[in-house]
């Protein structure tokens, strides 16, 4: 390398007699370069973080209108003749009244409610007007009635859900020109929307029944919620952090500070570097064929699900949990055993509480990644429709079906009426909500109480 | 409804649990109490402290008790199903497939009568005496609500009865062996308790002991994820012919019979995806990594660098819904549909860029943590020599970094060719052997979500085919990996 700047960089004869300070054009070359080398990493970032910007910003404005719903509020009058023919007010009579029954009431009572607002309904035939309201109304008044005979005969004022192509139109996803095309609305359904709500009658509010209510079928997208969803997210979080922590922490105890340097101890350390990097469904065919099929555990629990996201995010958690432990300085592990402490006190009375904030930490990280994990769920049957709300953890509620946040993401998005996609648009917020939160919480443990030895 | 068998089971084994913890609190109230009195309170005469005598009192009252209990649980069904064998011909249980499916029916018949009785259609006696003589046992059951495959044969129905009454008595021996074990383990710990008695040392070996138990998990993991996919690609392969499954060119599985499980249109799928997300991943990853590394001031770096993780921190839903809802009809509507290649929005596009833009931070975190790994000395041996950066980080920096960089590129591929959400969202469902990108494809993993979701009776080459699909899926990133990890640990022993 002696003559690489006699031989290899003289470019050109005039090369000697040019100054430092003015580039000859080799050194122009090079320098251009090292710009447009610079300018490639530049635009890497520059796609990388536009990319992650457009993502959430797409998923947002999709969204945020899922926390907006359109209601239709109307005087209805709860007919005797017509919701309790035989007159006795007995429960079992109430209940061969269908829902049928309480959609036709509701649809007289629209028509005739609008007579007497005066609006004139113009083109729209009953059967469009009928199409104002939800199925949802119509079940929910029906549930109301059954559990409350004596308010037969009197009018009251039924607040429900508009149909999910109403509420498209005031958040802008249905208009004139798609109504055109559309065989479910039409241009004057739409004008009398607006009408109507000019008169009070639709109106746009908040929309807490998106995080509370049980999902709903295609045809009601307004009426379906995540509430099963968060219940069951909420469950198998609980049940995940019960196992994964004292079993992690245990794992990693043991490979940090009693584990013989053998074979043994190598096969465990080569198998959760490699069950760490396993795809996320494998879990899921094993989910499926030792809780289910073997065990007989019951199928879409919040049981299972927790079972299969403990195995996958354990090897996360020990990763993690054996930095903190190792970051412990000896020292405070020579003091103890200095003054007559066991091995075994030494770990639980000095090493552990020192290395307690990184652990959590790591643990929080670890059940964020478990809370938006869907492939394994789906081959453990949450993909299922679920009508009831699990009971409460107490009564076994982690037995019964239950859906997640996730998979319900996904189960709304690949249903046809584009109605769900704003719902699976707004699921995606709650559930990056609550990864925030996790994430905030383990920041702000490593800030607080993370210490440098 | 199996489901309420399956949940009256384990509240049973929930609170007997319970009770043992109960058992082993009161162990641990006495033994500390009477260590204490042992030594008329004069603590430091023992040889172990007041709490390890109660941890030991504990431990005794908490753990035989578990351990009988769970073999118990364990081997209660095996020993149940062998007693069941006399009620059917021989022949009919030699076969492991059919007393699979007999077992299952009996199970079912044995659930649909509980259910009966805990709704009160049938009283206790009305179930042990049922007989198929009497009319439809299925018809008796739908009646009350619950729904039966087939027609319920007389020797179902009898090891149906058989096994209910054995499931009871095995339930009643249950709490009665657990209760008693820790009942006399607990009495033993009692009387073992005095001042001389080396308690700690009992409780730290029992402790070592769960110590080791918890990190043989891992190891558990990968037996029970390798023995459920082996098992069942053993009964696959006996049933469909596994060299039509590794080499054949059409998928059409069909539920009626006749299927074509040909491996390779889904192989192609999911490596050609792969493929296009590595192209969008490693240019992207590699330059980010550059930057940070070796041009990012630390501000922009402190910046920067969490806002790409962040990428690493959502969901990979999340990225099927942007797959689904903008990438695919972004691309058939500005690329695809003008340049005439085709008019699905989920194509082989759309989900190997999402994929791509996925493991981006993926690649550039585990680049730059390479890149900084490279010694200081090497940088100001080349700076010192009249080169510029780039000319460093090309001639320098990359060739130094290079195992470790395809380490890392090996282990992102690993991961894009087992991801499942974006490319069940966003890739489509049509099995194809076809180099136009814009053309839906499948995957490995589609195929494996497709064919398991809500169907627990694995009887049909059709379901156990996605076993093969996750076993080959499970080989093919297994390798990867070990190869990765395998090139970054040789790598990273050259400077240390």
């Amino acid at each position: 390398m002696t003559d690489a700047t006699a031989g290899g960089m003289s470019a050109g004869p005039d090369r000697r007699s040019a100054s430092l300070l003015t580039a000859d054009p080799l050194m122009r070359r090079r320098n251009a370069a090292e710009t447009r080398f610079r300018l490639y990493g530049v635009a890497a970032i520059m796609i990388s973080l536009s990319m992650l910007f457009i993502m959430l910003w797409t998923i947002f404005s999709d969204g945020v209108s899922a926390f907006r719903q359109t209601s239709l509020t109307m005087a209805v009058t709860l007919d005797a003749e017509r919701l309790d023919p035989q007159g006795n007010r007995a429960r079992d009579d109430m209940m061969k009244v269908t829902t049928i029954g309480y959609t036709n009431l509701l649809n007289d009572a629209l028509k005739s409610y609008m007579e007497a607002r005066g609006i004139d309904t113009g083109e729209v035939s009953d059967r469009e007007l009928s199409a104002f309201i939800s199925r949802d109304t119509p079940a929910q008044l029906r549930n109301q009635v059954i559990a409350n005979p004596d308010m037969l005969g009197q009018t009251i004022e039924v607040k429900g859900f508009a149909t999910g192509r109403i509420d498209g139109y005031f958040k802008g996803r249905v208009t004139r020109e798609t109504a055109q095309v559309d065989t479910n609305i039409s241009v004057a359904q739409l004008e009398l929307a607006d009408q109507m709500r000019e008169a009070g009658i639709l109106t746009v509010g908040f929309n807490w029944k998106f995080l509370t209510n049980t999902d709903a079928s295609d045809q009601r997208p307004e009426a379906a919620g995540l509430g099963i969803a968060i219940i069951g997210s909420a469950y198998m979080m609980l049940l995940v952090a019960v196992f994964v922590l004292p079993i992690g922490v245990a794992a990693s105890i043991y490979l940090e500070e009693f584990a013989p340097k053998n074979r043994w101890t190598d096969l465990i350390e080569v198998n959760i570097s490699n069950l760490a990097a396993v795809p996320s469904i494998v879990y899921g065919i094993l989910g499926l064929a030792i809780f289910i099929n073997f065990a007989k555990f019951p199928q879409s629990s919040p049981l299972v699900g927790a079972l299969v996201l403990t195995l996958m995010t354990l090897p996360t958690i020990i990763i993690a949990t054996r930095a903190a432990i190792r970051a412990v300085p000896p020292s405070i592990r020579d003091a103890a055993l200095g003054i007559g402490a066991s091995k075994m006190q030494t770990v639980f009375h000095h090493v552990l509480p020192l290395a307690a904030p990184g652990i959590l930490t790591g643990t929080i990280l670890g059940l964020a990644s478990a809370l938006g994990e869907t492939a394994p769920l789906l081959l453990i049957g949450m993909v299922a429709f679920v009508a009831n709300y699990p009971s409460g953890p107490l009564e076994g509620g982690m037995l019964e079906p239950a859906t997640a946040l996730p998979v319900q993401v996904y189960s709304w998005a690949s249903r046809s009426d584009p109605a769900f996609i704003e719902r699976s648009s707004g699921a995606i917020i709650v559930l990056l909500a609550f990864l925030l939160v996790m994430n905030i919480i383990a920041i702000v443990l490593r800030r607080r109480f993370e210490r440098r030895w | 409804m199996p489901d309420i068998r399956a949940g009256d089971f384990l509240m049973s084994v929930f609170i007997l649990i319970l009770a043992l913890l109960v058992i082993g609190l009161a162990g641990f109230v006495l033994c500390r109490a009477r260590a204490v009195a042992s030594v008329q309170g004069n603590v430091r005469q023992l040889h172990s402290l007041p709490g390890y005598h109660g941890w030991h009192g504990f431990i005794m009252g908490v753990l035989p008790g578990l351990a009988v209990l769970v073999l118990w649980v364990i081997a209660q069904p095996m020993v149940i199903e062998r007693n069941l064998s006399n009620y059917f011909p021989t022949a009919q249980f030699e076969d492991a497939a059919q007393r699979t499916l007999l077992m299952a029916d009996v199970r079912r018949v044995a659930a649909g009568l509980d259910t009966a009785v805990a709704r009160g259609a049938m009283n206790a006696e009305e179930s042990v005496t049922l007989s198929t003589d009497t009319g439809s046992v299925r018809d008796r059951l739908a009646s009350v609500g619950v729904a039966l495959g087939a027609e319920v044969t007389p020797q179902v129905l009898e090891a149906a009865q058989a096994y209910r009454a054995q499931a009871a008595t095995g339930a009643l021996w249950r709490t009665v062996l657990t209760l008693a074990v820790a009942g006399v383990a607990f009495l033993w710990a009692l009387r073992l308790t005095q001042g001389e008695f080396r308690a700690r040392n009992r409780v730290e070996t029992v402790i070592l002991g769960l110590l080791m138990l918890a990190s043989t998990i891992a190891i558990l993991t990968t037996i029970g994820i390798v023995l459920s996919m082996l098992s069942e690609t053993i009964r696959f392969a006996s049933m469909y012919p596994i060299a039509d499954f590794f080499f054949g060119l059409t998928w059409s599985p069909n539920f009626q019979g006749n299927s074509e499980l040909g491996l390779l249109p889904l192989l192609w799928g999911t490596l050609y995806i792969s493929l296009v997300a590595m192209i969008v991943a490693v240019p992207i990853g590699l330059f980010t990594a550059i930057y940070l590394a070796e041009y990012a001031s630390a501000r922009v770096r402190s910046v920067v660098k969490p806002l790409i993780e962040i990428i690493a921190g959502i969901p990979t839903v999340v990225f099927g819904l942007f797959a689904l809802v903008t990438v695919g009809p972004l691309i058939r509507d500005w690329l695809a549909v003008p340049s005439g290649l085709g008019s699905s929005g989920s194509s082989v596009m759309t989900a190997g860029l999402v994929i791509g833009i996925l493991n981006i931070p993926f690649i550039s975190s585990l680049a730059d943590d390479i890149i900084n790994a490279v010694p200081q000395s090497l940088r100001d041996g080349s700076y010192g020599m009249g080169a510029t950066r780039s000319e460093t980080v090309r001639q320098v920096i990359l060739p130094a970094a290079l195992p470790g960089i395809v380490g890392a590129v090996l282990l992102a591929a690993s991961r894009a060719i087992g991801e499942t959400m974006i490319v069940t969202m966003g890739a489509g469902a049509a099995a194809r052997l076809d180099l136009n990108p814009f053309e839906a494809m499948t995957t490995i993993t589609v195929k494996i979500v497709s064919q398991l979701t809500g169907d627990t009776e694995f009887n049909s080459p059709e379901t156990l085919v996605a076993f093969a699909l996750g076993m080959t899926l499970f080989v093919i990133t297994l390798g990867l990996n070990v190869f990765a990890l395998y090139i970054v640990r040789k790598y990273r022993e050259q400077y240390e």
